[in-house]
């Protein structure tokens, strides 16, 4: 079925579904509504029948005014191609649509992200906990009518900021802020209960003991973090032990949560930039690109980006690639408890590259240089040649000794193969991307998939390994590495000259619609989903988060895995906190 | 054979070790504390350790490098300062975590917005270095620092800086950011030159339309 039947008026979908599915028809949306008892026949006739086997991204919009939640999904066939984009509407009071965990487990965490920050609930989901906020919570904080601590106005900029310019220290105004709401009966914490606690160790045990009958073992549940060196920040598994072997474990995160989304909803187009830098705070560079591609799809026309840009967007993004999959194998060999040495001799590498950073953009990690239609500056004198230098033949040399040192090293190997492994068909399902997808033989990469920039010129071969192991995890970064320097050599050798940046208004007004920019950062598939309603800022923004998304595929990697071994699959999967977390 | 791919790693070690006492000795008494060892140690042809002793030796910062942003005056002939800022308040409005408050004020008689701000306050706390207020701005009246050693024992009052902590005179400015402020003054100067033709332009035709209403 090819994507002309997809988008074709009346589509294979609208034909298959007269009564269920009808074309999405606000201005800006180009997707399908769906009737929330028909979503999951929908859903596995996508699978099943049409070959969009990947569910790329789940999120709840709350329009407010229409007085309606919508959940919108987007699904992708992981051969390649444009998205299928699927909403359901249900009235806000009620807001209730079925879980398609049962189809897509990768819908899993997603599903329990809306339900935290929305409302919205999954009917059937086995597992509908908050994620992100803490177990207390009162409200749900993406909503519109839900106002944080400290709250000032809606949208920004602030009034108070000028011409009246009255400073204070918010701290100083009032120690709790306004709307601070607690749970029911909060009031005296001894008799309060952490329920969702006690209700993620019945799962847990629920899980671990699944066709055991009653010749269930002796088991010890066991927290690996949140504070602990292993899990990149503060991050927990709750875990439990069947003698050394996992029999069941839940990832357990959310202490770096800052709302990331509401601040987004409350920032310009402009202010969110800077905001993206924070997420994945090891390549900056990526996440910028990923929002800039989202405004630059609802700017239309006006969002065109120069040529020069172009070739300075993919030289900074594939550098980026580079120091982060640097990181990522140092630290892997840390994870392994081959203390320092190899991480050094890679984060070394990585510091020229920061250089790099520094000089273009102003910053090493937060370099907030992206703008809609280019990038914020050109290169200065003499950077050129260092980029030059450093992909035609420093880092190519040190790629290779890297290579050297650890591919075959038997400690290495004997830790690493046959450990996490995770099958192309779960990690389909699972809606893993990344490294993690192309490790366990899925060829698909969003540059060569679903190209974005300039990629279609470019010669270059998607890095794949077929063995889902965490070796393979590991190796593939090394492949990518040389794809991605194979990529700056002809990037470096063909930019033309010109400008980098053509008009720079600090008032961005982007027209009413829908937009889904996706990038392939170092971590896998980058995504932000918009809504915007025509004024200066975003109406709904959603970061689709790759290293988060990715963990839900965490439990199958570890399962009847022995514990030493859970720190190696975490590493292997490269998560960073900043972008977990939100 | 099995070990081989240790014994091979462990060369790699050992050569990184080596090259590090090499690069020392071919380096002897200019690679530490020196200028040109320490551009030696942040290219790519370094071979041993990158470390930077500091605060001994400090890299050198690029002239695109941003911290927390400060406001440039211009020092006028009798010595007086005379602030770029015109309290317009786009990088109020530009600033992603809002951390700038800029007091503006109308003259007492005609009413009017004073082309200067009363007061300007930056917190510092908040501030997440973005360089948008410096980008934005379209009198280059606000600019990027370079100096990122900001500690101070009082994390109360002294992190919000109010005008007089932030002005630095555009002699400054240049000194960090050489090639930006030559860019800027060339601008500027066409800008005024422009202007200055424009001017006389309009004079000499009053001038003619004085004389034809004379006569």
């Amino acid at each position: 079925m090819t994507e002309e039947t997809m988008i074709a008026s009346p589509s294979v979908l609208e034909t298959r579904f007269p009564d269920a599915v009808k074309r999405d028809e606000r201005a800006g949306y180009e997707g399908f509504i769906v009737e929330a008892k028909k979503l999951i026949e929908v859903a596995t006739a996508l699978r099943d029948e049409m070959g969009y086997d990947f569910l790329s991204s789940v999120t709840g919009v709350d329009y407010i005014e229409e007085d309606k939640m919508e959940v919108v999904y987007h699904f992708y066939r992981s051969t390649g191609g444009r998205s299928l984009v699927l909403a359901v509407q249900v009235p806000r009071k009620k807001a209730v649509v079925p879980s398609l965990v049962a189809v897509f487990p990768g819908a899993d965490f997603q599903e329990r992200e809306a339900w935290d920050l929305l409302g919205i609930k999954f009917e059937g989901h086995p597992d509908l906990r908050r994620i992100l906020m803490w177990e207390g919570f009162a409200g749900f904080p993406l909503r519109k009518d839900w106002k944080e601590p400290f709250y000032v106005e809606d949208q920004k900029p602030f009034g108070n900021r000028w011409p009246g310019g009255e400073v204070h220290r918010i701290e100083d105004l009032n120690q709790y802020g306004k709307n601070v709401v607690y749970p029911k009966g909060f009031d005296n914490p001894q008799n309060w209960k952490y329920e969702e606690e006690d209700i993620l160790y019945e799962n847990l045990q629920k899980l671990a003991n699944e066709g055991k009958g009653e010749f269930a073992t002796d088991q010890v549940v066991v927290n690996l973090g949140p504070q602990h060196p292993s899990t990149h920040g503060v991050f927990r598994m709750a875990v439990v032990l069947d003698g050394e072997t996992i029999a069941a474990l839940k990832p357990v995160m959310g202490y770096l949560h800052r709302n990331h989304e509401k601040i987004g909803e409350r920032n310009t187009y402009l202010h969110n930039m800077p905001f993206t830098d924070r997420l994945d705070y090891l390549s900056s560079m990526s996440n910028n690109w990923g929002y800039a591609l989202a405004v630059e799809k609802l700017l239309g026309p006006k969002g065109t980006v120069t040529e020069r840009a172009e070739y300075l967007r993919v030289i900074m993004a594939e550098l980026t690639r580079i120091s982060n999959h640097l990181w990522a194998v140092g630290f892997l060999l840390n994870d392994l408890g081959a203390f320092f040495t190899p991480s050094l001799y890679a984060i070394q590498e990585r510091e020229l590259i920061l250089d790099i950073f520094e000089a273009t953009a102003g910053a090493r990690m937060m370099c907030n240089y992206f703008r809609f239609g280019g990038v914020s500056r050109d290169l200065p004198p003499g950077v050129l040649e260092k980029i030059k230098g450093l992909v035609n033949d420093r880092l190519p040399r040190k790629v290779d000794e890297l290579d050297r040192y650890l591919t075959e090293n038997e400690i290495v190997r004997s830790r690493t193969e046959g450990v996490g492994v995770l099958t192309p068909e779960d990690a389909i399902a699972y809606s893993a991307v990344g490294p993690v997808l192309r490790a366990s033989g899925v060829p698909y990469d969003i540059r060569r998939a679903d190209p974005y920039g300039i990629y279609d010129r470019f010669d270059f071969d998607v890095a794949v390994r077929y063995h889902g192991d965490v070796y393979d995890r590991y190796i593939i970064r090394i492949d990518e590495i040389r794809q991605s320097l194979r990529i700056l050599q002809q990037a470096v050798k063909s930019i033309p000259e010109g400008s980098v940046l053509d008009k720079n208004p600090y008032n961005v007004r982007v027209p009413a619609g829908e937009s889904y920019g996706r990038v392939e950062g170092p971590k896998g598939e980058l995504g932000y989903y918009l809504v915007s309603d025509g004024k200066t800022n975003p109406y709904r923004y959603h970061v689709r988060a790759p290293s988060f998304i990715n963990l839900t595929a965490l439990e199958k990697m570890c399962v009847g895995q022995k514990v030493a071994d859970v720190v190696v699959i975490l590493g292997s999967i490269d998560i960073v906190l900043g972008e977990v977390d939100r | 054979m099995y070990g081989k791919g240790i014994v091979k790693g462990l060369l790699v070690t050992a050569k990184h070790f080596f090259v590090s006492y090499f690069d020392d000795l071919k380096w002897i008494g200019r690679r530490y504390y020196k200028p040109a060892g320490l551009e030696h140690r942040s290219s790519k042809d370094v071979k041993g350790i990158f470390t930077v002793q500091y605060p001994e030796e400090r890299v050198a910062v690029p002239e695109e490098f941003r911290f927390v942003p400060f406001l440039v005056y211009d020092v006028q002939e009798d010595g007086s300062h005379q602030d770029r800022c015109t309290s317009c308040g786009i990088c109020a409005k530009v600033c992603p975590p809002q951390c700038i408050w800029i007091e503006q004020t109308s003259h007492p008689e005609t009413g009017r917005p004073v082309p200067e701000p009363v007061e300007f306050f930056i917190d510092i706390d908040i501030c997440m270095n973005c360089g948008y207020c410096a980008e934005y701005c379209p009198f280059d009246a606000i600019k990027m620092d370079h100096d990122y050693e900001l500690a101070s024992f009082d994390r109360h009052a002294k992190h919000i800086f109010n005008k007089e902590r932030l002005s630095k005179p555009a002699e400054y400015y240049a000194g960090i950011r050489p090639e930006n402020f030559g860019r800027e003054e060339a601008i500027r100067l066409e800008k005024e030159a422009k202007k200055a033709a424009a001017d006389k332009a309009k004079a000499e035709k009053a001038a003619a339309k004085a004389d034809a209403a004379a006569e």
